[in-house]
């Protein structure tokens, strides 16, 4: 697993490391903490060898923090600073309610850092994990992701997705200053790296499920047109130009196909092409909007929003018979599904009486919840472990990312410096 | 992209010149206007010459001139969530269409677009509905769909920045590119 660790590390790092933009980094500020959170200390680490580039210890604290799950307790209600699991007063830490605690020590070698961390459970006074990972001089946030991984599933039994990444797009000016980019980072808005940039539109980036590509829509011909990009070579093809719209990929749970929005024979109908052949297979044939597109997670059916009723609502169409059948009933506006990793949860764009947001559907109840209080959301992204949604919204007169726990209790969003941020796509598990 | 278009733009007023006076009328197809709109029918039966010039289209009295320049007017705006042509904005389309019934090798992409509201590839959807009502428009009109282009750009090249109902009202569009 270490060794795992350490490869897996040092290739992202040599694929990013150059392109990086510190300055183009998104912030992170939450905006609503869970009422259900619990109570975690994540003390700083000692330091063996000096200072150290980054604060660990608050990486952790940040993810752990940001997912909603967690409450760490500030650092200067700490008294004690243990940095193992022998040196912990355990009575300290009850008396301070905390339920979990995390202590660890990095040290330099000649070749980058070796980190050693320890979970304990304070009220059964019992360490939980603890192993040492080591990583290059250039990755420690990358480990602090990791560790805040293994915490994570040690404590909710639910996998980490604090290593993971996300794709948006920025634009900023109007008419003919307009200029698009396309962006990856990790998944706390770190280690920003442009991918693509353009004077004309780009929209709809989806990663593959290896999470190696990139499909996407961009205008730089002046039509729109599919492109798959390998995220870490650059090299990309354009998978379909057709005339009319071409639009709104989505990978198939095996990587093999897209499927995707084409008006080439009308109205805009759902497709599937075979990524290997390019073989076109069409899925819907309506005289009405048939489009976003999205496979379920068995890979045994798509979700799409169509307006054959009248006004936009998301319908499910099964592989292997039958009509598409209607999902949303709740309100004259759902758009933009996506399906929970369990299969269980529609997340959706709901228009209320407050706008466009954020929702979440029970598939088996039909009960639709809205879990964002922003309004003017779009492009919701589900978390690979389904924990969280990211989304974009409007803050002022300026487009920012925003996320919302599954549940809506906790909530936090990703400020940019650089103009309007929109279009999130949460990657898959990377590791 | 801005100076490539004006330049074709200038060419193909410059070649059509020369053929401007083969196809003055026009007015005629007005007839087969009613009740196309898809808006009520308010105002189609009166769609005439006669609300060109009100318009600000310069030029119709000479019908030469009309024929050979591309008309000025080359954007028209759409209500909430629709994709009737306004009646107000018939008089453009009908312009438009002179225009490119007299000059055979133009061409014009219609750039169908919606403000921000909603779903960023459902608006996608709805720009090319409106700029396809457009190309209907046309095409009743006489014009060849040879010369007609659809291009939707959804939500993604606003006219305005911003939110309010007048920047809304601004983006809700269909932009002939020639």
């Amino acid at each position: 697993m270490k060794a795992l660790m350490t490869t897996w590390l040092s290739a992202v790092l040599l694929m990013f490391g150059a392109l990086a933009h510190a300055q183009d980094d998104l912030t992170i500020e939450i905006t609503r903490g869970s009422d259900r959170a619990t109570p975690i200390a994540i003390v700083p680490f000692a330091a063996d060898g000096g200072e150290l580039p980054e604060d660990v210890a608050q990486i952790i604290s940040d993810d752990l923090q940001r997912s909603g799950y967690f409450e760490p307790l500030p650092r200067d209600a700490m008294y004690d600073r243990p940095s193992s699991g022998d040196e912990v007063r355990y009575g300290q830490w009850s008396a301070l309610d905390v339920r979990y605690l995390v202590v660890g020590q990095v040290s330099r070698g000649n070749d980058g850092y070796r980190i050693r961390y320890e979970l304990m459970d304070v009220s059964g006074q019992r360490r939980m994990i603890g192993e040492n990972v080591t990583g290059g001089a250039n990755e420690l946030r990358a480990v602090a992701h990791f560790v805040s991984d293994q915490i994570f599933e040690a404590i909710t039994g639910i996998r980490g997705a604090f290593s993971t990444r996300i794709a948006y797009v920025t634009a900023q000016g109007t008419g003919d200053d307009a200029q698009f980019a396309l962006y990856v980072a990790d998944a706390d808005g770190h280690n920003s790296q442009q991918v693509l940039n353009s004077r004309e539109p780009i929209l709809s980036p989806a990663w593959s499920p290896d999470g190696r590509r990139l499909a996407y829509v961009s205008f730089e011909t002046e039509r729109p047109a599919i492109y798959v990009q390998d995220v870490n070579t650059g090299q990309r093809t354009r998978l379909t130009s057709f005339d009319g719209i071409n639009g709104a990929p989505a990978w198939s749970p095996d990587g093999r196909r897209l499927a995707m929005t084409l008006s080439k024979d009308g109205q805009p109908d759902i497709y599937i092409m075979d990524v290997g052949s390019r073989n076109l297979e069409r899925i819907t044939n309506s005289s009405s909007i048939d489009t976003e597109p999205s496979w379920a997670p068995d890979g045994r059916s798509l979700v799409f929003t169509s307006d054959r009723s009248g006004g936009p609502q998301i319908y499910r169409y099964s592989f292997g018979g039958g009509e598409a059948e209607r999902l949303t009933f709740t309100g004259n506006y759902n758009a933009r599904g996506r399906i929970s990793p369990d299969g269980e949860t529609l997340f959706l764009i709901h228009r209320s009486n407050n706008g466009y947001q954020v929702a979440r559907q029970d598939l088996d109840s039909g009960r639709l919840v809205v879990l964002s209080d922003s309004r003017g959301d779009e492009s919701p992204s589900v978390a690979p472990n389904g924990t969280m949604v990211i989304f974009a919204t409007q803050q002022g007169n300026s487009g920012v990312l925003g996320a919302v726990s599954a549940d809506g209790r906790a909530s936090y969003r990703l400020p940019s410096a650089r103009g309007d941020v929109r279009e999130p796509a949460w990657s898959p598990f990377l590791n | 992209m801005q100076f490539k278009s004006h330049a074709r733009t200038l060419a193909i007023a410059l070649s059509l010149a020369l053929v401007a006076g083969c196809s003055s009328t026009g007015g005629s197809r007005d007839g087969s206007m009613d009740g196309t709109g898809a808006n009520g029918g308010a105002g189609t039966g009166t769609a005439g010459s006669g609300q060109v010039s009100g318009s600000g289209v310069s030029g119709d009295r000479a019908g030469q001139q009309t024929d050979g320049r591309i008309p000025d007017v080359r954007t028209i705006y759409f209500d909430f969530d629709r994709d009737s042509i306004r009646p107000e904005f018939e008089s453009v389309l009908v312009a438009h269409a002179r225009f490119l019934r007299s000059n055979g090798n133009a061409r014009v992409v219609l750039q169908g677009h919606t403000d921000e509201r909603g779903t960023r590839e459902y608006n996608m959807a709805l720009g090319e509905r409106r700029a396809n009502s457009v190309k209907r428009f046309l095409e009743v009109q006489g014009v060849s769909p040879s010369q007609l282009e659809v291009v939707s750009y959804g939500e993604e090249r606003p006219a305005v920045r911003g939110s309010s109902d007048d920047a809304g009202a601004q983006n809700r569009r269909v932009v002939f590119a020639y």
